[in-house]
């Protein structure tokens, strides 16, 4: 059982530390501007797969440096010519057109690369057991990955709370008329924050291609995810969002290793239920089945009970 | 142009008949028409890689070894005609009307049970309410027991083994091998996911009753980001099998995430191969992945499937023949029109009920009139670099067959298809 | 009166075009509209008219859709004796039900954290749709047979055509009476909390309650789209309560145009077709609709209705036809333009040597035919950028009032 708990507690460190990766960035857009981009996953498909094309001339290592960069890019140009002109027909509008890039998106990528898995691989120095444990690995590249996501937690909150820009940007997300008075081009810090947060979004998608599989759906099966996230956390929260990710990473873990379900309960209390009543499907619920789902329970209670997430400081 | 051809993975366009007139005029038909098919699988969306191959199979299929010889009944030609179902069954009902309305009889479709049985319950309803419309449905792939069994119908016919016969074949394979004591089987949370699950534990309970059941998993399907936990857990269950009927991307995660962790243990599978699955699996599942199906991709075993493979590869160098069934199906659906000289479901289907034939494999198949289910050799094959003649997505890995079970003793008794044949 | 005229009008297009169009692949598709039509209308119920952007909307749908399967299984078994007739309405009833247990707790806040949790509940009801096999039917769903039970005036419901009477009635029906709601208090008090919760809360009214009213009506009538839907396709899946089909009402919704009661009937007409038509020329049909719906949040925030009603002024001040040269001037080379991205985008999915588009042979293997397009592609965009300044001060013209009239020109039918 002790192996079952660590190596649980080891995926689920690797799940949300990735997830928040995703969220970090769409918190960082969402506190800024406002909008609640539906297209971020898309951003960490575009990554994985432009790194795999990267990879295929030049191997990972480069693929690290510039499929980052180039999402980022391609993130700045939506915002600056995408966004902003639908800035002004309203949220709604601007919430619809992230909906629809999602889309179009997930066609674009089936367009370009096909509807197949692709087989993007790991960089070979990483691919070595880093220790074993009661007989199972624990592959050196999802070190790899833990290192890298805490590293843009923390040079994250550095730039944010430690350097002039960060300062600005925290004043342009509450004041952004007085920091637009005070001299700074506003517009263009949200396009820069845009970039930034897609380049995050893109960078998660470098590291997770290998292990999580690059395929047209990649985007859609984390999307809903990193909402959830964000909003659990906290709009706008850094913080929160790094609590929300390890959360939920740690509780669907541990919900899968777990062997618990309906029966047990049922057992517990005495009650038994014949095989062909009504509710069958859900006297024999497990955990493990429903663990997918649990992300998705917890939003709708915490929206409830506290619409502005864990950490969050405002509403909407 | 280069630069595109060579960044991106080309796909493969459908060539589809111009429909153009199909809203206002019903078509009629003539002595020499095509003989239309309409094979409604999905083209876009999540699940068109597996549907797309499919056409490309059968649309490849149906020129080589008809339209360019001398046809059917007299040299009529076939003429294929994908329609988009987006894998969903609303949208085949549509495509099924669109198909009726183009005055097409024949419909092959063959992905996800869902879809097939939609198909199934409305062809049977759209024959009873139309009688002078009537509509053949060939199910190539859709390997849901209940197809034919009770929800069987005279329409339907199916050219695939359905999961319990594959599950036989498996199960025969496992049991032969004396160092599998403890199986663990891991599947997605649908009716076939279960269906898996529940027939392997009864089937290795009665041939091997030593053999430990270590865990029996269900996973939602196409919402697992991350297999590692269950990957923990069948590590930790000691399990040094596994069993899943995982397909898509499902299959690739399970499958790398097992390979990851350094379990060293055989992977039985049902749809572990081609569309991307085969290279992604690459060097590390070599020898791991063990797939039943009934397909003969290495050793080839005969001089016509060697020759229609190589065909296909000219035409196609980045596909493979993933589906050989539909070749059987359409060489079955003409000798079962040669035999009755007729292009009319209803006579199709008599002539091809307890129908025997050769395949391009040189194997016999043979269609069961009771309850239209095919019987065909089924083989475990492996996923492996050595004697591969023809390979999967051109990684140099390919499928070799291990081992074989013959078509008659893959039969078995099907008391719950009660089967009405209608009165023409 | 005039309105009166336009529902009568409506009515007779309804009688007449399975007239018209009468393969059985049309009135299919006439079947899918009309279903396709009430589902469009009452999500913008909620986003339209009640301000609340919902990603969960299907549930409704859907959750009525099972309902009414079962009422037809039930049927079918003898359980029940009644006319399949009413079915739509046992899906309204259950739409309406979990809506009312849903909106309870959702429709307290508006904005995002309305929409976030009908993000949830709709993924939450769409996992569990998987999980409830004895409900759902599990990934092959639920299925009924609509001829059983008493026929209705000797109609029993086999063919195609009488499910198109049959839905388009109703169809009609609930059209009317989404448009009656629209002009009731209950239906303005949703605009007006739309635009202020807080100015409407100080008139008197509990802005909850007003949000919570219009979420029980779209549920009643996407639980009505359901039951027709039951009725056409005899089968409910997993594919009718999920985030896709979500996604798609409110694709139908956003390009038929918010602001009008008719822009979801339009998108409605103009996805289904999309839907079901164009997906048989190209593969590529969801790249395009992608990028038409891209297109339209960015250049007619208003939906096509809301393009077209934009000519209602240049219309009553007679002056439509100043603008006919400026637009022909501007959709040859916009047309020119859209087609040669088109050529380029289908030679790239291609690859195949022997490759036409629109009668023209291309070859995808050559560098010529990417030149000539690119070359062609590109003046035509040129072409465009030219014609656009005498399209603009066209319209600008088009739109000035001769004299005093000014601003009591309103656009009709907008709310």
């Amino acid at each position: 059982m002790m192996e079952v708990l660590i190596f649980a507690t080891l995926n689920g460190l690797v799940t949300g530390l990735l997830l928040f990766m995703l969220a970090s960035g769409l918190t960082l857009i969402f506190s800024m501007m406002g909008v609640l981009n539906f297209a971020h996953a898309s951003f960490y498909m575009l990554g994985a797969y432009f790194a795999y094309s990267i990879s295929l001339y030049t191997g990972f290592w480069p693929a690290l440096i510039f499929a980052p960069i180039l999402v980022g890019a391609l993130g700045a140009l939506v915002e600056r010519y995408g966004l902003r002109r639908v800035h002004k027909s309203g949220h709604v509008a601007e919430l619809v057109f992230t909906f629809g890039l999602a889309f179009l998106i997930e066609e674009a990528v089936q367009f370009f690369w096909g509807r197949a898995t692709k087989s993007y691989r790991s960089p070979d120095i990483l691919d070595f057991p880093l220790f074993t444990l009661f007989g199972q690995n624990f592959p050196a590249y999802k070190a790899f990955m833990i290192f890298i996501s805490i590293g843009i937690f923390i040079g994250l909150y550095f730039v944010l709370t430690r350097t002039r820009i960060g300062i600005i940007i925290q004043a342009a997300i509450t004041h952004p008329n007085t920091v637009a008075n005070l001299g700074h081009n506003v517009p263009l810090i949200f396009m820069g924050a845009f970039g930034v947060g897609s380049g995050l979004a893109g960078l998660a998608g470098v590291i997770a291609g290998p292990v999580l599989t690059t395929f047209p759906g990649m985007a859609t099966v984390l999307g809903s995810i990193v909402f959830v996230i964000v909003v659990i956390g906290g709009l706008g929260s850094l913080a929160g969002a790094l609590v929300a990710s390890l959360l939920i990473g740690l509780l669907q873990s541990y919900a899968i290793a777990s062997n618990v379900g309906m029966p047990d309960l049922l057992n517990l209390l005495g009650v038994s239920f014949e095989r062909d009543h009504p509710l069958n499907d859900i006297w024999r619920l497990t955990l493990p089945q429903i663990a997918p789902i649990m992300p998705f329970l917890l939003l709708v209670i915490v929206l409830i009970f506290r619409p502005s997430g864990l950490f969050g400081k405002r509403e909407s | 142009m280069n630069i595109l051809k060579r960044f991106v993975q080309p796909g493969h366009t459908i060539r589809r008949a111009a429909m153009l007139c199909g809203l206002l005029v019903p078509a009629a038909v003539f002595a020499q028409d095509p003989i239309k098919i309409a094979f409604i699988d999905p083209q876009s969306g999540t699940f068109a890689a597996t549907g797309e191959s499919g056409y490309l199979v059968l649309d490849f299929a149906a020129d080589y070894f008809f339209n360019d010889k001398e046809g059917v009944l007299g040299g009529r030609k076939f003429e294929i005609i994908a329609l988009d179902n987006k894998g969903s069954a609303a949208d085949s009902q549509l495509q099924l009307r669109r198909a009726i309305s183009e005055g097409i009889q024949i419909v092959f479709s063959g992905n996800g049970s869902a879809v097939a049985s939609a198909l199934s319950t409305a062809i049977e309803r759209h024959n009873r309410r139309n009688p002078d419309q009537q509509v053949l449905f060939i199910n190539y792939a859709a390997v849901d027991p209940v197809l034919t069994g009770a929800d069987c119908n005279f329409w339907h016919f199916r050219f695939d083994a359905h999961s319990d016969m594959k599950m036989e074949a498996m199960t025969d394979h496992i049991a032969k091998d004396p160092n599998i004591t403890k199986v663990y089987i891991i599947g997605q949370d649908y009716s076939f996911g279960t269906a898996v699950g529940d027939a392997a534990i009864s089937m290795l309970a009665a041939k091997r009753p030593d053999i430990e059941i270590v865990g029996n998993e269900l996973h939602p399907i196409g919402q697992v980001k991350d297999f590692t936990p269950y990957i923990t857990k069948i590590v930790s269950s000691g399990a040094n099998a596994v069993i899943t009927g995982n397909w898509g991307a499902d299959m690739v995660s399970l499958g790398r995430g097992i390979i990851d962790a350094g379990l060293d243990v055989p992977i039985y599978t049902f749809y572990a191969a081609y569309d991307g699955i085969t290279a992604t699996l690459g060097e590390e599942g070599k020898n791991r992945i063990r797939l039943v199906h009934n397909d003969h991709a290495n050793p080839i075993t005969s001089e016509v499937r060697r020759d229609f493979t190589k065909a296909y590869k000219a035409a196609h160098p980045n596909k493979d023949v993933t589906q050989p069934r539909l070749v059987n199906a359409l060489m079955m659906l003409a000798a079962a029109m040669e035999k009755s000289g007729s292009t009319q479901p209803y006579d199709i289907a008599l002539a091809m009920e307890d129908m025997r034939i050769t395949t391009m494999s040189g194997e016999e198949i043979w269609m069961r009139g009771d309850d239209h289910q095919i019987f065909q050799d089924l083989n475990i094959s492996v996923h492996t670099d050595e004697n591969i003649e023809f390979d999967s997505d051109n990684s140099g890995f390919g499928l070799y067959t291990e081992f074989v079970v013959p078509m008659a003793e893959t039969i078995t008794q099907n008391n719950s298809c009660q089967m009405v044949r209608p009165k023409q | 009166m005039r309105k009166a005229i336009i529902w009568i009008l409506f009515a007779i297009v309804l009688i007449v075009l399975p007239l018209i169009f009468d393969s059985i692949l049309s009135i299919s598709i006439f079947n899918q509209m009309c279903i396709a039509i009430v589902f469009a209308l009452s999500y913008n119920m909620l986003l339209g008219q009640g301000g609340m952007l919902s990603f969960g909307h299907a549930v409704y749908f859907g959750l009525g859709g099972f309902m009414a399967v079962h009422a037809l299984m039930k049927i079918e078994y003898e359980e029940m004796y009644f006319s399949v007739t009413f079915i739509p309405l046992i899906g309204g009833v259950f739409g309406l039900l979990a809506a009312a247990f849903i909106g309870s707790f959702s429709t307290h806040k508006a904005g995002t954290v309305f929409a976030m949790i009908s993000l949830g509940v709709g993924e939450l009801i769409a996992a569990s749709s998987l999980i409830l096999v004895s409900f759902f039917g599990g990934e092959a769903g639920v299925s009924g047979d609509r001829t059983y039970g008493p026929t209705f005036f000797g109609y029993d419901f086999a063919q195609d055509i009488q499910v198109y009477y049959f839905a388009a009635a109703w169809m009609f029906v609930a059209t009317f009476f989404m448009y009656l709601f629209t002009r009731t208090p209950a239906g303005r008090m949703a605009n007006a909390v739309r635009d202020n919760a807080e100015r409407a809360e100080f008139i008197g009214y509990s802005a909850r309650r007003v949000r919570f009213i219009s979420f029980m009506m779209a549920g009643f009538f996407a639980g009505i789209a359901g039951g027709l839907f039951a009725m056409n396709y005899e089968i409910l899946t997993e594919e009718n309560l999920n985030a896709a089909t979500s996604g798609r009402v409110l694709l139908m919704a956003y390009i038929g145009g918010l602001g009008f009661f008719i822009g979801p009937i339009v998108g409605a007409v103009v996805l289904t077709l999309i839907n079901s038509l164009l997906s048989n020329y190209t593969d590529l049909w969801l790249l395009y609709l992608g990028i038409m719906f891209l297109l339209t949040v960015m250049f007619l925030p208003r939906g096509l209705t809301g393009f077209l009603m934009m000519h209602t002024v240049p219309w009553q001040l007679g002056k439509l036809r100043t603008l006919a040269i400026p637009y022909t001037l501007t959709a040859i080379p916009s047309a020119v333009f859209l087609l040669s991205i088109l050529a380029m985008l289908e030679m790239g999915h291609s690859m195949d040597s022997d490759f036409s588009f629109f009668g023209v042979a291309l070859n995808p293997a050559s560098y010529g035919s990417w030149i000539g397009l690119i070359i062609i592609s590109s003046a035509a965009f040129f072409a465009l950028r030219l014609t656009l300044p005498r399209l603009r001060s066209a319209w600008a013209e088009a739109n000035t009032l001769p004299a005093v009239v000014s601003e009591t020109v309103t656009t009709e039918g907008q709310q």
